[in-house]
């Protein structure tokens, strides 16, 4: 995933023209906020910039990069709690394989999306989910690494590292003239086969794997309809249809208890509960640090990752594979919450399944102190790009759904009107992102190169 | 460090003649790749778009790295933006040899070749069609065609194996210290579509950076040709040589500056060549894959035609010319500062040209008119018996090679720690690629092997600052 976009010219350039107008406020050259802003609640900025603090300072920024990290903690623990649920519904629907408990845990999965979409804004700039990332939500997935695919190709000898090893049907794997026993599908085998020949493309595990294994390819195209894997697929015994139901099912089975485990130990990493995890780590750092996590988190995947690689990727392409939830037609929402992830790191505020809402000082309130006109922007384009997500979001439910590989077909100009809108909205708040980073110190969204992989 | 400041006055004196001297400038500025440079050196330091890149722009670069990153696959699939992969191959994406938009590798004993493969031809004759050597530059070899690929989708056999073995040797400098080199034989194993040719001719290539490919194709031709001296003229020992090659697009003969024999015009043919012969996909520009009839691929489902659309090829060419140059580090370093001024003393700059300046390319302001400093000079040169190849290309001759740039040397193995240098990677450092350099490069190597400890020092120092 494309994942590191360097602001630096363009950062300082708009931070050389905030740093300017911010002495006086009503001369900022680049704010066309609406009336309605907060004018008459800013702050004198003292004329000399280089005391640039007000006397007194309503937000702490200790306090807000410590939130930063209760909301990551938050969000992770939602993943977690949903992702549990995931794999109890899978428990299920393994023990009595019927269409009921194979709705139930699509729903299931459906639902364990909600949070961790939230949490990619999480991603950039922070190593230690950037790393571990992979392992939950790589994408494109190439299906054929792990069950029979359409165009019946099974095959035993590899063309290349994995791409056709039908890890169901295949008791061994051979790779680069190595064999590989893959008798027992556990969730240890599953995590080994991720780093295979060191090829991004081998993604045997994570929601989409088992986004797969629920619903099988979408072989509509750009027609409307979502994979449609019949549930005889884990009925075990003589009703099994498409061979190794019993390795499907311990496949499935495997894949969900790596997803918990692995979001497990992401919820430990935020947790104020435990020493030396990634926590302790990043808030001993400065806290201009932080923030430049924050909105480099925001930053990247707004324009980089969701407008570019998810969604214009698809558009240019047309390009149904290139669509993220491509087996449950789930896309849109995926989207959606990315949107919101981001949206909820500048406000500080995260609304978890249940309803349950965290909340604390935020990056928000902090911008607002300085400069509550660029606030006020970055909002307002937070605000339109959720609503430019929730056309898409709203067309692809309900009656006549146009789900996201139906917009992105060669010709659907509603749909790519939807998602070009949807694309503009996220590269104009990436502006706004870039000039708050200049309004908090961050000298640039360039991250810092100690050893850092980003 | 007070040492360091006498010796370069000191090299000057005893190594200067007459065509060589301080005539070439000496780095003063970080950013190597003008305004687009970055000042990122970890190990995406060379994935990086253009520090210059508006907003808009940088999307169409994140959708060209998904094309470059992801893997094609093969036909037919459910992805069929990107199918046809094969059947005969050497790696299913571009990323898979251009290792973190870096160099790729030799294989270790044992594994497949996937970064590095070997070109093929037999050589040409009286009968030899023209036209081909016009246009192809040189004859493929029957039945295995232009490249090996040692890789193949199900249902096809890859053409054969690749084995390389090592012969290490050791070559002792003038002040008695040794340096371990190693030179490698290339054997084809267990070749599937019939013999090989008893006069085949093979040039391994190992896959080179991605990094300043558009500010590259931004120096104006003249700047390349004004350089060139095929048959040194000025008697200075360096034989500069543009290499002439097919133009694709404007089916002409034109300027070769990309690939490591100066092969291809733009990026966008080495591009649309790369995914032809190295994955089997055909495009608009390259419309026939590196199968010959003898390997019957027809037999398989292809991915469209072309299978690489247009518009894919170009959001790939978008990203490759718009990776961007990491900034030069360290260059208060006295050591740095007096290699550099070693390097231009010594030889190193006659090919090895520091400084281009950029035309203007009028889709492309973000590459035009930047002052660069890439040490190359993109023209071929003899580099002598131990390099040769034997294996022409176009006007390339089995000795020649084109300068490679080398901006962002240092930094090479942050982004493949397995990277080695030259064209087959044989060079495990900088060092041992120094040595290696002879033809017309044997002068410049020989003060080099002179050089006292500490002075070659400084010019590896300042090599790792590129």
């Amino acid at each position: 995933m494309a994942r590191t976009f360097r602001y630096t010219t363009l950062a300082l350039t708009i931070s050389a023209a905030v740093l300017l107008s911010a002495c006086d406020n009503n001369q900022d050259p680049v704010a066309q906020s609406p009336a309605a802003t907060t004018s008459d609640a800013a702050q004198s900025q003292p004329a000399d910039n280089t005391n640039a603090t007000p006397a007194a300072t309503a937000i702490s920024e200790a306090d807000v990069a410590s939130h930063y990290a209760d909301l990551a903690h938050a969000v992770y623990l939602d993943a977690l709690t949903a992702a549990q649920a995931l794999d109890k519904a899978i428990a299920t629907l393994l023990a009595e394989p019927n269409e009921a408990n194979l709705e139930a845990a699509r729903q299931a999965w459906l639902q364990a999306r909600i949070p961790y979409q939230q949490s990619e804004a999480f991603r950039f700039g922070n190593a230690v989910v950037d790393d571990w990332e992979g392992q939950l939500n790589a994408w494109p997935l190439d299906e054929g690494l792990i069950d029979y695919v359409a165009a019946d190709d099974y095959q035993h000898e590899l063309g290349n590292e994995g791409a056709t090893a039908n890890l169901i049907a295949n008791q061994t794997l051979t790779i680069g003239g190595e064999t590989l026993d893959a008798s027992e599908l556990s969730s240890q085998l599953l995590a080994d086969l991720n780093e295979i020949g060191g090829s991004e493309a081998n993604v045997a595990t994570g929601y989409h794997a088992i986004e797969f294994l629920l619903w099988g390819q979408d072989l509509n195209g750009f027609e409307a309809g979502a994979g449609q894997r019949p549930v005889t697929d884990f009925v075990q015994g003589e009703a099994c249809t498409n061979g190794n139901c019993d390795r499907r099912a311990a496949y499935l089975s495997a894949a969900s208890e790596l997803l918990v485990n692995d979001l497990q130990w992401m919820v430990g990493q935020w947790s104020a509960d435990e020493a030396g995890n990634y926590r302790a780590e990043l808030l001993a750092l400065p806290t201009q640090d932080v923030f430049q996590k924050m909105l480099f988190g925001m930053g990247s995947l707004s324009l980089g990752e969701l407008a570019g690689e998810r969604m214009k990727v698809a558009l240019e392409a047309n390009s149904y594979e290139d669509e993220h939830d491509c087996f449950s037609d789930n896309t849109h929402n995926s989207h959606y919450y990315n949107g919101k992830g981001i949206q909820n790191i500048y406000l500080g505020s995260y609304q978890a399944l249940d309803g349950s809402v965290t909340s604390g000082p935020s990056l928000s309130a902090l911008v607002a102190e300085k400069n509550p006109e660029l606030d006020q922007r970055l909002r307002d384009d937070l605000d339109s790009t959720m609503e430019a997500l929730t056309v898409m979001k709203e067309a692809a439910e309900g009656e006549s759904a146009m789900t996201f590989d139906m917009m992105i077909a060669p010709g659907n100009e509603t749909g790519a009107t939807i998602i070009n809108d949807a694309i503009a909205a996220l590269a104009q708040q990436t502006g706004s992102i870039e000039q708050v980073a200049a309004v908090v110190g961050v000298d640039s969204l360039q991250p810092d190169d100690a050893g850092h992989s980003f | 460090m007070k040492f360091l400041l006498f010796t370069p006055a000191l090299a000057l004196c005893l190594f200067a003649t007459p065509s060589l001297g301080a005539d070439y400038p000496v780095q003063d500025t970080p950013n190597s790749g003008g305004a687009g440079t970055v000042t990122q050196s970890d190990h995406n330091a060379y994935s990086l778009p253009l520090g210059n890149l508006p907003i808009s722009r940088r999307l169409d670069f994140s959708v060209g790295n998904s094309f470059f990153r992801n893997p094609w696959v093969i036909a037919p699939s459910s992805t069929d933006a990107r199918d046809g992969l094969g059947p005969l191959f050497n790696t299913n994406s571009c990323q898979g040899c251009h290792i973190k938009d870096g160099r790729g590798h030799p294989p270790a004993p044992g594994e497949t070749a996937v970064s590095l493969f070997l070109r093929l031809s037999v050589p040409a004759g009286p009968d030899t069609d023209p036209q081909l050597l016009q246009q192809h530059g040189f004859v493929p070899a029957p039945v295995y065609g232009s490249q090996l690929q040692t890789a193949a989708i199900p249902g096809m056999k890859p053409e054969a194996r690749l084995n390389i073995e090592w012969q290490l040797f050791e070559e002792t400098l003038a002040d008695g210290s040794k340096v371990e080199l190693r030179r490698p034989q290339y054997r084809i194993d267990g070749p599937n579509y019939g013999a090989l040719p008893e006069d085949l001719l093979i040039s391994p290539r190992v896959a080179p950076p991605m990094i300043g490919l558009g500010l590259l194709e931004a120096i104006p031709e003249e700047a390349i040709l004004a350089a060139a001296d095929p048959d040194d003229l000025d008697g200075d020992g360096i034989s500069g040589r543009a290499n002439q090659v097919w133009d694709r697009i404007g089916q002409r003969t034109a300027l070769g500056r990309f690939g490591l024999k100066a092969a291809e015009v733009s990026v966008m043919q080495q591009s649309m060549a790369a995914f032809a012969g190295d994955m089997g996909l055909s495009s608009n520009i390259v419309p026939d894959t590196d199968c010959t009839a003898a390997q019957e691929c027809d037999r398989f489902a292809d991915g469209g035609t072309p299978e690489v659309s247009d518009k894919i090829a170009a959001f790939v060419n978008f990203y490759a010319m718009s990776l961007a140059v990491p900034a030069r580090r360290d260059m208060d370093n006295p050591a740095v500062q007096s290699g550099a001024k070693l390097f231009n003393e010594i030889g190193c700059a006659a090919c090895h040209t520091p400084r281009h300046t950029t035309g203007t390319l009028a889709d492309r302001p973000e590459l035009s008119d930047q002052e660069i400093w890439p040490y190359t000079d993109l023209l071929l040169h003899d580099m002598g018996e131990g390099l040769a190849d034997g294996r022409a290309e176009f006007l390339a001759d089995g000795n020649e090679w084109r300068t490679p740039p080398l901006w962002g040397l240092g930094l090479t193995q942050q982004i493949n720690p397995r990277a080695g240098f030259l064209h087959d990677g044989r060079a495990r450092t900088l060092e041992e690629a120094i040595l290696w350099h002879g033809g017309e490069a044997q002068a410049t190597t020989e003060r080099y092997r002179t050089l006292p400890a500490e002075l070659r020092q400084s010019l590896l120092t300042f090599l790792n600052s590129l």
